[in-house]
């Protein structure tokens, strides 16, 4: 276990760079999620407004 | 042929219903390939004979220098189809692919960096490949700047899109930047033809990344294509509709 973390040597610049990676991808997830519900939820407001008019 | 296909894609309630669907057979499928391809990049494949286990940074870098450019030209092939045709889906689809692009070209940039220190001896150099990766990232923001700064959805969609056209001409350049000219990166080595670049062991766990890599970018686009396309939804009807969805 100790030697796969160290990476022979490399673990300062291996484990960064698989951090930084999944870290944009987490992000995406959680972005695009955030898009649709805010997308959703402005299209609800805006039936709503709508629906006082009438 | 037969474009009824093509037609229906121009359906914002078709689209939203259709991308609804599609999105777990992609985001699952995604998720298996990048489990299996991170197990094989750090535990399975054997250490390079030249650069020992830091070779390993591959498996996140050559994804997301891949995403960085099939992300941008699925842009501005969206945005073309959007300028000629005037559909709101495709500029809604154009829309969704910069951040997406732009935070993986940024991942592109961090790995490639920390892969160039402990190999080239720097973090950073103003190499050919290096720089129009850079512009990339800048194409990217602009793209989302000038988005942000046109309140009008419609006039908003066809700036960017022309923008988003003409800075196509970068993806070609940053991808023939190792060959036109002498850089310190390294030539392609899966996106060749000639003899098998590496052992499959090494090889296969790539390959399963960048398609990983891939699927994950469709979920994403369709998960945010349906925001944009009810962004850019007017009639009372569907919206109602898709909202029950």
């Amino acid at each position: 276990m100790k030697a796969f973390l160290s990476m022979g040597g490399y673990a300062a610049y291996l484990w960064p760079a698989y951090a930084v990676t999944f870290a944009v991808v987490a992000l995406n997830i959680v972005w695009a999620r955030r898009a649709l519900e805010q997308a959703r939820s402005q299209a609800r407001r805006r039936l709503e407004a709508r629906g006082e008019e009438r | 042929m037969n474009w009824t296909w093509f037609h229906r894609l121009g359906s914002p309630p078709h689209v939203y219903g259709l991308a609804a669907r599609l999105t777990p057979w992609l985001a699952w499928p995604a998720a298996l390939l990048i489990a299996y391809g991170l197990w094989g990049g750090l535990v399975l494949a054997p250490p390079d004979y030249q650069q020992g286990d830091g070779f390993r940074i591959i498996y996140v870098h050559a994804p997301s220098a891949w995403m960085s450019l099939m992300v941008y030209t699925t842009m501005a092939v969206a945005a073309a189809v959007g300028l000629i045709w005037r559909m709101k889906v495709a500029h809604a689809a154009a829309a969704s692919c910069a951040p997406i692009g732009a935070s993986f070209t940024f991942a592109a940039l961090v790995t490639g960096s920390l892969w160039g220190r402990p190999m080239w001896g720097t973090f950073w150099e103003w190499d050919p490949r290096l720089t129009s990766e850079l512009i990339l990232l800048f194409l990217y923001l602009g793209y989302m700047g000038l988005r942000a700064g046109i309140d009008d959805l419609q006039r908003a969609d066809r700036a960017s899109a022309v923008l988003a056209v003409v800075g196509v001409v970068n993806v070609p350049i940053i991808h023939y930047s190792v060959t036109w000219w002498n850089s310190l990166h390294q030539a392609p080595t899966v996106m060749r033809l000639a003899k098998p670049p590496m052992p499959a062991s090494m090889l296969v766990p790539l390959l399963a990344m960048l398609l990983g890599f891939t699927l994950l970018f469709g979920a994403l686009l369709l998960t945010r294509l349906r925001g944009e396309v009810l962004n850019r939804e007017r009639s009372a009807s569907w919206i109602r509709e898709a909202l029950r969805a």
